[in-house]
């Protein structure tokens, strides 16, 4: 029984990575490659991650192991995508010709690599009401 | 059919083919920080493909190994977009 659980697991696991890989390769541009690996790989690694922790019953520091990498997948691969896209937003990586809107265009200073709200040049400290 | 039948010839195959499609956009990657994420997805299959060949072998010990390659992963995608906007600024 625990058996068909784990399997079950184990082939949700692999068919989005799977897909994350093939996401990777037939994507056309940086961001959207982007967007489309780090939801499934994490969703499939964690699915995997949980298969094992589900595998080994009686070794408690297994169990644990496993959900420390699960906590540590979730947590890190948000902000490892967030700062890799900022970085390729700042170094002019080029998007698809089928982009048609993007809202970060003039917001960040040049010099500073600071983020303002674009309503006022050379002012992105703070904007009282308006 | 046992589980450890299961996952050798049919989730690791899969995993296999998701590590071949992935290495095939490392090489193509028409920017560097395409590669860098095909990298950080590379580790990530292999982190799964490490927690599935614990199962399959019935040793639980490869599971640090995973544990030390989630962090690596981490800490070189981080590394590459630090020095890789530091190289942009100038």
């Amino acid at each position: 029984m625990i058996d068909i659980l784990i399997g079950t697991l184990c082939t949700i696991g692999a068919v989005a990575i799977l897909i994350a890989a093939i996401g990777i390769l037939r994507m056309p541009d940086f961001y959207l490659r982007l967007s489309v690996t780090v939801k499934a790989a994490t969703l499939g690694g964690g699915l995997l991650l949980l298969s094992a922790a589900f595998y080994f019953p009686e070794e408690v520091s297994v169990t644990t192991k496993a959900v420390a990498i699960i906590f540590f997948l979730t947590l890190t691969a948000p902000v490892a995508a967030h700062l890799i896209g900022r970085t390729a937003y700042f170094i002019g990586t080029e998007k698809w010709k089928g982009t048609i809107r993007d809202d970060l265009a003039g917001m960040y200073d040049k010099e500073t690599h600071q983020l303002g709200s674009g309503d006022n040049e050379g002012d992105n400290i703070s904007h009282p009401s308006s | 059919m046992t589980l450890s039948t299961y996952i050798d010839y049919v989730i690791l195959p899969i995993l296999g083919v998701a590590l071949l499609l992935v290495l095939v956009r490392i090489f193509k990657g028409p920017t560097i920080v395409d590669r860098v994420i095909a990298l950080d997805l590379l580790i990530t299959i292999g982190v799964g493909v490490i927690t599935v060949f614990s199962i399959s072998t019935q040793k639980s010990t490869f599971i640090d190994v995973a544990m030390i390659l989630a962090l690596i992963a981490f800490l070189g995608t981080i590394a590459f977009s630090y020095y890789l906007e530091k190289r942009g600024r100038k």
